[in-house]
């Protein structure tokens, strides 16, 4: 237990701006990124309500403080990946909106040709290692992306989101046990809303959050998520400690969602009143908090705050535009990659339509 | 030719594909300072140190899934399960990770990655680590699964399945280690995938199966001899991709065909086999397809028991002769 420490960072702070040492120009940015991605998310869920995007759609709004911070200070070969809430992380790493939101849309020039869907982001390129489906189970997928790059001995890190839900799960604490014991470069990230779908944590566990790397002598800390300086300069911070050699670290970043925990459920009721979410998306708005910051300071005004809004409404405006115009994947991709590799002998698909293309 | 046991026969091809890309490593329950539970990784720590073989804690799920996470990111793993058995707490990783990476990412993330380790019942061990998995791993698009027989299918399959750039379950016998046969020195010596082998040619009945069952089937197929009837003992060797036309030709000889396999019939492996042969030689059978399989019930601790449990030589004797109507 003897490396543990619990470091509590930006909660509750109004300086978190002097405080973080972020300069203008990177908080400009920040406020920038987190327009584009409320403006791309709200795009999203005008496609959705149309039918433009369908199946499972769990959106970022609320919570766009959490990428933008924590993957700012990555540099390109560092590696993310996530769960199913990922639209905004994958444009956090740079794969393209245009990409994102063809994916949503199921079409040709998604990130995954239409066949992943909002769930499975995936870029190789970008070093964006997905979206997964099944709580905690990227988990034990990041420990092993840190495995990697220690194999390799490869100065990267890799950056692990998950669910307040997700450390709840076996994955969850096998990964974390086995990345302290060999001291991988991983930082594993909650991106702790509160509710597990409509289950409060508090229901769920009797220990906090930020003790639960503890078991595992994993150096623990809590950043608010809302306060996106205090998180960007707390991951700046942590990145380059991973990097250096200091073994794992487990961040929880507090946040809240606006919306419900997917498109197709409630904003509120019975598991967290209206109110409650009323008082949260007008006190703890994470682009309200740092534009207030920027106007206070006299950063930035009115008229430069909407050119900015204007800019993130234009790029998810042309993400809509390119996805809708983006043609659906032919029957020939419902078999296409099942395989990497089809051996020339033997036959791999047994339902009488996927035949190889060796017979 | 030496004359090695599966043990061997495997350790040999874990080394060799170690030694030829950097690449390859072993991750498992007692595979490094143990020299592995059943000796299979005998002397690869020595050879290759902690960073290539890995002592992992118990934790299926974790380590299974490490290797996949390693997998997409470019390394080529091989996790040592102790048997199956243990691995449904890691089936998660092999089903919903591994054998989707490729289709969900739409060819970005090829998964070359080999869980190995036996399946099966061996003597007594009863319920909770007698099951033959194959099944579970088949039933998924996006898994490769091997079933080696001898030591030499033994050797050339596991160099392919490391080759191979998509997830491989390959399934071994814990009562196959010992096993002793020829397998060639070469350092090459591959067998591809998709390729079975008739371990025994006869033309009255065609005994077709995998994995351990196979030397069941040679016993039955010694004693059918002795009574005039010459089976055909077709190994499959691999179950996906699987030789439908090996299948295929020793049906359309011998017009009679039995399924020996060590798991549960229910949906099982004969099942898709019978479903293989009906489909596409109907007119040639002379009899229904039988399946010999495990009694459907969990595995009995009790010798008496487990023996009625599992398939036998007598079993599979008497299946042939009813699908040869005497």
């Amino acid at each position: 237990m003897g490396r543990t420490r619990t470091r509590t960072k930006g909660v509750g702070t109004t300086d978190a701006f002097e405080r973080s040492g972020v300069s203008v120009e990177l908080a400009l940015d920040l406020l920038r990124d987190m327009l584009l991605y409320r403006r791309f998310e709200e795009k999203a869920e005008e496609a959705y309500a149309i039918g433009k995007i369908g199946g499972f759609c769990h959106l970022h709004i609320g919570q766009e403080g959490v990428a933008a911070g924590s993957i700012k200070p990555l540099r390109p070969a560092d590696y993310v990946i996530s769960a199913y809430r990922d639209h905004t992380q994958a444009l956090a790493k740079g794969v393209a909106p245009g990409a994102v939101m063809a994916e949503l849309y199921g079409r040709v020039g998604g990130t995954s040709g239409g066949k992943g869907g909002s769930m499975h982001m995936f870029d190789h390129e970008a070093r964006f290692m997905g979206g997964h489906g099944i709580v905690g189970a990227q988990v034990p997928l990041a420990t092993g992306i840190a495995w990697k790059i220690k194999y390799r001995e490869e100065d990267n890190v890799v950056v692990c989101f998950m669910g307040d839900a997700a450390v709840n799960q076996g994955a969850f604490h096998e990964a974390l046990n086995i990345a302290a014991i060999w001291d991988l470069p991983a930082v594993y990230v909650v991106e702790n809303n509160q509710y597990g779908m409509g289950t409060a944590f508090h229901r769920v566990s009797l220990t906090d959050m930020v003790e639960k790397a503890s078991p595992y002598g994993i150096p623990a800390s809590v950043v608010n998520g809302q306060d996106v300086l205090a998180t960007y300069a707390h991951f700046r911070e942590l990145v380059e400690e991973v990097r250096d050699g200091g073994g794992p670290r487990f961040v929880d970043v507090q946040t809240y969602r606006f919306r419900g925990h997917s498109m197709s459920d409630p904003v509120s009721g019975t598991y967290r009143p209206k109110d409650e979410v009323e008082r949260k998306s007008q006190e703890e708005d994470p682009i309200g908090l740092l534009r207030n910051h920027l106007f206070e300071g006299g950063w930035l005004d009115q008229a430069g705050l909407e050119a900015m809004d204007e800019e993130a409404r234009r790029i998810a405006d042309e993400a809509a535009e390119f996805a809708d115009s983006a043609p659906a994947p032919g029957p020939e991709a419902l078999y296409a990659n099942v395989w990497a590799e089809i051996n020339r002998h033997g036959r791999l698909n047994f339902d009488g339509r996927g035949e190889s293309p060796w017979r | 030719m030496a004359v090695i046991t599966y043990r061997e026969a495997l350790n040999a091809a874990l080394r060799e594909e170690m030694e030829r890309d950097p690449d390859v490593f072993l991750m498992g329950e007692e595979v490094a300072e143990y020299d592995g539970a059943y000796k299979v990784s005998k002397g690869l720590l020595a050879r290759f140190g902690p960073v290539r073989v890995v002592d992992a804690p118990i934790s299926e799920l974790g380590f299974a899934g490490l290797c996949v996470g390693a997998s997409m990111a470019g390394l080529r793993p091989v996790v040592e399960f102790m048997t199956f058995n243990f691995a449904f707490l890691a089936i998660d990783q092999v089903i919903n990770s591994a054998a989707k990476m490729l289709y969900m990412s739409d060819g970005q993330f090829p998964m070359p990655i080999v869980f190995r380790g036996p399946t099966g019942a061996a003597l007594q061990l009863s319920a909770q680590h007698s099951v033959a998995c194959e099944t579970y791993y088949l039933h998924s698009p996006g898994v490769k699964v091997v079933t080696p027989a001898t030591p030499a299918d033994a050797k050339g399959l596991l160099k392919a399945s490391i080759r191979d750039n998509d997830p491989v379950a390959f399934m071994e016998g814990e009562l196959l280690y010992n096993f002793k046969g020829e397998v060639p020195d070469d350092d090459d010596f591959v067998i591809p995938l998709g390729v079975a082998d008739l371990k025994r040619e006869g033309s009255d009945v065609s005994i077709i199966t995998h994995g351990k069952m196979v030397h069941v089937a040679m016993q039955a197929a010694a004693k059918l001899e002795k009574s005039g009837i010459q089976a055909d003992v077709l190994d499959l060797r691999t179950l996906r991709p699987l030789d439908v036309d090996a299948i295929l030709a020793s049906v359309r000889k011998t017009n009679r065909a039995v399924y020996v396999e060590e798991g549960w019939s229910y949906v099982g492996v004969g099942a898709q086999i019978v479903a293989t042969i009906q489909e596409e030689a109907f007119d040639d059978l002379d009899a229904p397809v039988l399946r010999v399989t495990q009694a459907d019930a969990p595995m009995p601790y009790a010798k008496n028991l487990e023996m009625l449990a599992k398939p036998s030589a007598d079993r599979v004797v008497e299946a042939c002769r009813k699908v040869l109507y005497r």
